[in-house]
């Protein structure tokens, strides 16, 4: 397996930057994206909370493998897009939807009083939230969010169905080019675990600690 | 319009249906034997049985670390190298059980844990056995609270059935990507039609799964 590693060490190590670029890119848009979303639950507002709402449900209810087809085949005919940037958008918006949901429970887990409290020190509902409850929320979402980010990195490997580049693409590539389906598969594995174990355990540390009152 | 009543027509419909169905029947085959290997890993991870109880655990955390697609692979592909041969079904069937046992088992592990500890403590003072304790005080409790959990995880399943397209399971991904692939005005109406089967689908579950919640509660 050492043997096979070492000879194609170039394509592992390409698709180990691509899976690491494709979950750092879905990363900060679904952050952003899933931040506004969770916002628009919780602004005061009828049509923002119902139209954040359908968002949220429709996406958390289709399969990641649906939405990043649609973009590689349907808009792709559309904009010109690769594998590489369908598969991200579609693991952005999927990872948004999942986002938005932590941070709303993050932000309903703020006391109510410290919303009430700013509102009557006559900070506007923007600036309390801004200032006031966001950075509590993000606190408190930090262990939930990085098991989003977990669970985004493994979720990347649906690039490999839209050709795009990252390391679960490479091991096909390469189980078909050397007949060799059992060593690819394993490297990546290894490499994957790289990347999830020690995120894993930093969460479950994380968590305790914030259980017991640290943070 | 005219295109999109033929790309719905009773033929294509019928093809995803049964598409569905095959989604269904693997999705629920592997929910129930998730379910069952997932709660005994991680009953066995919570009693802490020196190192047996330690690999299970590093295992677990293995797994779960994987991508799903990796698994699936592997046991469609990888597997026969070493001997063990399953049809298309069979290694779907096998790769989610696999990987849901471990989420499932972490789960389990967390909503144990998450029973206040003088329950455990009482009930060992109160004379019962460690396999009494967890099978009349600790598991009905950590049920109910793992019921919102259990259900997103069960939903995740269902999603993930998609992923074994790769290994042309004939599920409805599958199928609506046969059917747009012979006819390529039928792309739109079919992603249409997948968004909403498995919305409707998966909808359903989380619905229930909060209905039984709210029942529990009450």
């Amino acid at each position: 397996m050492w043997t096979l590693f070492q000879s194609h060490a170039n394509e592992f190590i390409s698709g180990f930057g691509w899976t690491i670029l494709s979950s750092i890119i879905a990363l900060a848009g679904s952050l952003v994206l899933g931040t506004v979303f969770a916002l628009m639950e919780v602004v005061p507002n009828r049509l923002t909370n119902i139209i954040a709402k359908i968002y949220i449900e429709i996406v958390r209810n289709i399969p990641l493998l649906v939405i990043t087809m649609f973009f590689y085949v349907v808009v792709a005919r559309v904009w010109h897009l690769n594998g590489f940037a369908a598969g991200t958008i579609g693991l952005t918006l999927y990872t948004s939807a999942f986002i938005a949901e932590t941070v709303r429970a993050g932000i309903n887990s703020v006391d109510k009083g410290q919303l009430e409290g700013a509102l009557s020190n006559g900070l506007s509902w923007w600036e309390s939230m801004r200032y006031v409850v966001l950075p509590q929320a993000f606190r408190l979402v930090i262990p939930p969010l990085g098991n989003q980010f977990i669970s985004l990195i493994k979720n990347s490997s649906i690039l490999a169905f839209v050709a795009g580049m990252d390391l679960m693409y490479q091991a096909n590539m390469l189980s078909q080019a050397t007949f060799d389906t059992f060593g690819p598969y394993i490297i990546v594995g290894i490499l994957y675990l790289i990347l999830t174990m020690p995120l894993s355990y930093y969460m479950q540390y994380l968590e305790k600690h914030l259980a017991q009152g640290g943070a | 319009m005219q295109e999109l009543i033929q790309a719905y027509s009773w033929i294509n419909l019928r093809f995803l249906l049964m598409g569905l169905w095959v989604t269904i029947e693997v999705s629920v085959i592997s929910i129930g034997l998730s379910f069952v290997i997932g709660s005994l890993l991680g009953i066995i991870r919570y009693m802490k049985l020196g190192w047996f109880s330690k690999i299970v655990g590093f295992i677990v955390d293995v797994i779960r670390n994987l991508p799903l697609l990796l698994i699936i692979f592997f046991t469609y592909f990888g597997l026969p190298k070493i001997g063990i041969h399953m049809g298309v079904m069979m290694s779907t069937t096998v790769a989610m059980t696999i990987f849901e046992s471990a989420m499932i088992a972490e789960i389990v592990r967390s909503g144990i844990l998450a029973v206040p500890k003088g329950q455990l403590e009482g009930a060992l003072s109160n004379g019962l056995t460690m396999p009494e304790t967890l099978w009349h005080i600790l598991l009905p409790q950590a049920y109910k609270k793992m019921i919102p959990p259990l259900v997103s995880q069960f939903v995740s399943l269902i999603k993930d059935t998609s992923l074994a397209t790769i290994i042309m399971l004939p599920e409805v991904t599958f199928r609506a990507q046969t059917i747009y692939a012979q006819k390529p005005q039928a792309i739109i109406p079919m992603f249409i039609m997948l968004a909403l089967l498995y919305f409707v689908l998966n909808f359903t579950v989380s619905q229930l799964g909060s209905y039984f919640d709210r029942r529990m509660e009450a």
